[in-house]
C-alpha cells in the first residue's frame, strides 16, 4: 500500500521506527495529488514548502523527539490564512492575497512537525453544503454511484478537505464549520471529522464566517487519526477572546473502546418526514451497535430541533454580514476598476459585487435584512432566543444523565453536482437539518462512516457529545467506527 | 414577511453591493423566500427567555495593556491595492 494510503496513526509509528521518511511520504503526496487534479481538490499547490517541512520533521524524527504530528502530511482548507500562501477563503474578493502572518492551528500544527501539502478547495466564504460556491469551480467527489458516472458533491463547505483525503490525496486534513461543513462532507465521502466544542480551537487566522459558530475541526480516515490531530489543534490561545484556557486531555488515550453502562439518547425529533428508509436503517444499526457494546439507549426529546435551522439561517447571515463587511478593496484583495468620478461609495459597491459570489451576496444581504431598524428585534433577537432554548434542550437531556445522542448525519447520501442548482436555496439548506444545532449549542459532534446506501455510497452518523467531553465522544466514535467495520474505498477513477 | 423591489434595493444600498435595477426584482423573490422560511420561528414560545448571547458560560478575557507589535508598516500594506507613501489610498472621500 503506497504510503499516502496510510492513516496518522500508521504513518506516525513507521516514521518513529525509521521505516519511511517524512521527505518520501510527502513525496508519494504530492504524486497522488498531481495524479488527483480531476478532483479538484488541492487549489493552491506547496510543494517546496512540504518537502523543506519534510525535512526538517526528518530532523527531529531522528533526533527521538518528535510529537505524533511530526512528518504528517497535511491538507489545509482555503480558510486557514497561512503564511506566504494564498488563503483565498475560495472568494474572489480575496484574490491574490497572501497573509503576513499563520493561523493559529495552522502555527500549532507546524510547531508540531506537520507538512503542509497546499489549500483545498471549499465553498467560498464557507457559505454553501456541496462546494459549489466556490471561485476555483466544484471540487468532485471521488465516490461514484454504481454502474454511474455522474460527478458527485464532496458535500461542503469542507469539500476539498473531504474529497482530498477520501481519495488518498493526504493523511488528514483541516476543515472548519459552521452548521455542518465539517461532519457533511465526511459523510458524504465515507471519513471522520469533529467539530469540536466551541472554544476548544482557537479562531485566530481562520477567515470569519459567522464568529459564534465556527470552530475548526480534523477530518481524517479514522476515529484515531482524529483524536491525534485534535490533540495538536486545540488549547488556549490569548489572540482568541472565546478560547478557552482549559487543560487539553490526551485523546487518543481515552479510546479505550470501554462504553459499557454509558447512556446514548435518541432524539425523537430527528425523524424527519420524508427521510430515505436507507438512513432510518443506518440509524437502527447504529443503535444497535453501539447496545451490543454495553451501553444503555434511551428515547430522549429536544423539542425545539424543528426551528433550529430558520435560527441559524438568521444568526450566521447576520454575524456573516458583519463580519464581512471589512472586504472593502482597501486594504486586500480585489478593488473594482472605478470610473470618471466614482467615489469611495462606488468603490466599495463595485468591488464587493464583482468580488463576492451570488450566495455569499445573498447572505451578506439576508444578515444586512435581519440586523436593520425596525427587524432587529422580529427575527435576530428572537432567533437568539430560540438559540437560547435549543441549547436549553440538551443541557436538559444532559442533566438527565445523557452522555452522549446518535443521529443521522445528513438527510441523503451525496447528490450530484448540478442537481440542486435550480433549487431554491431553502432545500440546500436543508443539508444542515442535522448539524445545526450542534453549532447552535457550541456542543461538540463527530460525523462516523457506517455504511454504504443501495447505489454504493457512503452513509454517516452523527454523536453528539457534553460539552469539552470531546475524548468521550470520540471513544462513542471509536465503538461506532469498530463495530460498524466501514472499510470501503472510492474506486479510482480520476 | 415579502420584500418588495425597494426594500430589496435598500438592503443593497445598505450592504454596499451594486445590483442592476434588472436584477433586484430576482433578488426580491429569493430574499423573500429565505424570509418565509424564518417566519416559523414566530411559532416558538419565547416569552421570558433572553437572547443568548455567549454559546458556552465563560467572561470574556482581556489580556494586558501592552504593546505586542509594531513597526510592520510594510507588512500591513503588503496586500492593499493601492498603498502610497505608507498609507492606504482610496478615492477622494471630502471634497
Amino acid at each position: 500500500m503506497s504510503a499516502n494510503k496510510w492513516t496518522i496513526a500508521a504513518a506516525r509509528d513507521a516514521l518513529r521506527k525509521g521505516e519511511i521518511s517524512a521527505v518520501d511520504l510527502t513525496m508519494s503526496c504530492l504524486t497522488a495529488i498531481d495524479a488527483g487534479d480531476g478532483l479538484n481538490a488541492f487549489v493552491h499547490k506547496t510543494p517546496e514548502l512540504a518537502l523543506e517541512q519534510a525535512r526538517s520533521a526528518d530532523v527531529r524524527l531522528g533526533s527521538g523527539e518528535a510529537p505524533a504530528m511530526c512528518g504528517i502530511p497535511l491538507g489545509i482548507k482555503d480558510l486557514f490564512c497561512t503564511m506566504g500562501v494564498p488563503s483565498q477563503a475560495a472568494s474572489n474578493i480575496l484574490k491574490g492575497f497572501t497573509p503576513e502572518y499563520e493561523s493559529t492551528v495552522t502555527a500549532k500544527l507546524f510547531a508540531a512537525g506537520a507538512v503542509m501539502l497546499g489549500k483545498l478547495n471549499m465553498d467560498e466564504f464557507a457559505m454553501g453544503s456541496s462546494n459549489e460556491t466556490s471561485c476555483y469551480g466544484n471540487a468532485v467527489n471521488p465516490w461514484r454511484r454504481q454502474g454511474s458516472d455522474v460527478q458527485l458533491t464532496p458535500g461542503g463547505s469542507s469539500g476539498g478537505s473531504a474529497s482530498a483525503v477520501a481519495a488518498d490525496l493526504c493523511l488528514a486534513a483541516t476543515g472548519t464549520d459552521t452548521g455542518g461543513s465539517i461532519r457533511q462532507p465526511a459523510a458524504f465521502t465515507g471519513i471522520v471529522g469533529i467539530k469540536p466544542t466551541y472554544g476548544r480551537v482557537s479562531r485566530w487566522g481562520i477567515v470569519a464566517f459567522a464568529s459564534s459558530l465556527d470552530q475548526a475541526g480534523p477530518m481524517t480516515k479514522t476515529v484515531r487519526d482524529s483524536a491525534i490531530m485534535l490533540g495538536a489543534m486545540c488549547g488556549h490561545d490569548p489572540k482568541d477572546s472565546t478560547s478557552a484556557d482549559i487543560p487539553v486531555p490526551d485523546f487518543e488515550a481515552a479510546l479505550t473502546g470501554d462504553i459499557r453502562g454509558k447512556v446514548i439518547g435518541i432524539p425523537r425529533e430527528y425523524r424527519m418526514d420524508g427521510m430515505p428508509a436507507e438512513i432510518e436503517t443506518l440509524w437502527q444499526q447504529g443503535i444497535a451497535m453501539l447496545k451490543d457494546a454495553g451501553a444503555t439507549v434511551r428515547d430522549i426529546s429536544l423539542p425545539h430541533t424543528k426551528y433550529a435551522l430558520p435560527a441559524y439561517y438568521v444568526i450566521a447571515p447576520a454575524e456573516a454580514s458583519s463580519n464581512l463587511a471589512r472586504y472593502d478593496g482597501v486594504r486586500y484583495g480585489h478593488r473594482a476598476k472605478l470610473a470618471a468620478g466614482d467615489g469611495i461609495t462606488e468603490m466599495y459597491e463595485k468591488t464587493r459585487a464583482e468580488g463576492f459570489g451570488h450566495e455569499v451576496q445573498r447572505r451578506i444581504m439576508v444578515g444586512t435584512y435581519v440586523l436593520s431598524a425596525g427587524f432587529y428585534d422580529a427575527y435576530y433577537n428572537r432567533a437568539r432566543k430560540v438559540r437560547a432554548l435549543i441549547k436549553r434542550d440538551f443541557d436538559t437531556v444532559f442533566a438527565e444523565g445523557i452522555d452522549a445522542i446518535l443521529t443521522p448525519a445528513t438527510p441523503s447520501a451525496a447528490f450530484g453536482l448540478g442537481e440542486m442548482s435550480d433549487a431554491d436555496p431553502i432545500r440546500m439548506y436543508l443539508n444542515d437539518v442535522f448539524t445545526v444545532t450542534v453549532n447552535l449549542a457550541g456542543l461538540p459532534g463527530i460525523a462516523v462512516p457506517v455504511g454504504l446506501d443501495a447505489q454504493g455510497l457512503p452513509l454517516g452518523l452523527q454523536l453528539i457529545g457534553q460539552p469539552w467531553d470531546e475524548a468521550g465522544l470520540l471513544n462513542h466514535a471509536h465503538v461506532l467506527e469498530s463495530r460498524a467495520g466501514f472499510v470501503a474505498k472510492a474506486e479510482k477513477w480520476w | 414577511m415579502a420584500i418588495d423591489i425597494d426594500t430589496a434595493r435598500k438592503v443593497a444600498k445598505l450592504a454596499r453591493i451594486r445590483v442592476e435595477e434588472g436584477d433586484l426584482s430576482a433578488l426580491a423573490d429569493k430574499l423573500s423566500g429565505i424570509i418565509g422560511f424564518m417566519e416559523q420561528l414566530n411559532e416558538v414560545d419565547v416569552a421570558g427567555v433572553e437572547p443568548m448571547t455567549s454559546v458556552t458560560p465563560m467572561r470574556l478575557r482581556q489580556r494586558a495593556d501592552v504593546v505586542t507589535d509594531g513597526d510592520i508598516q510594510a507588512q500591513v500594506l503588503k496586500n492593499a491595492p493601492d498603498a502610497r507613501e505608507g498609507f492606504f489610498a482610496v478615492p477622494k472621500v471630502v471634497e
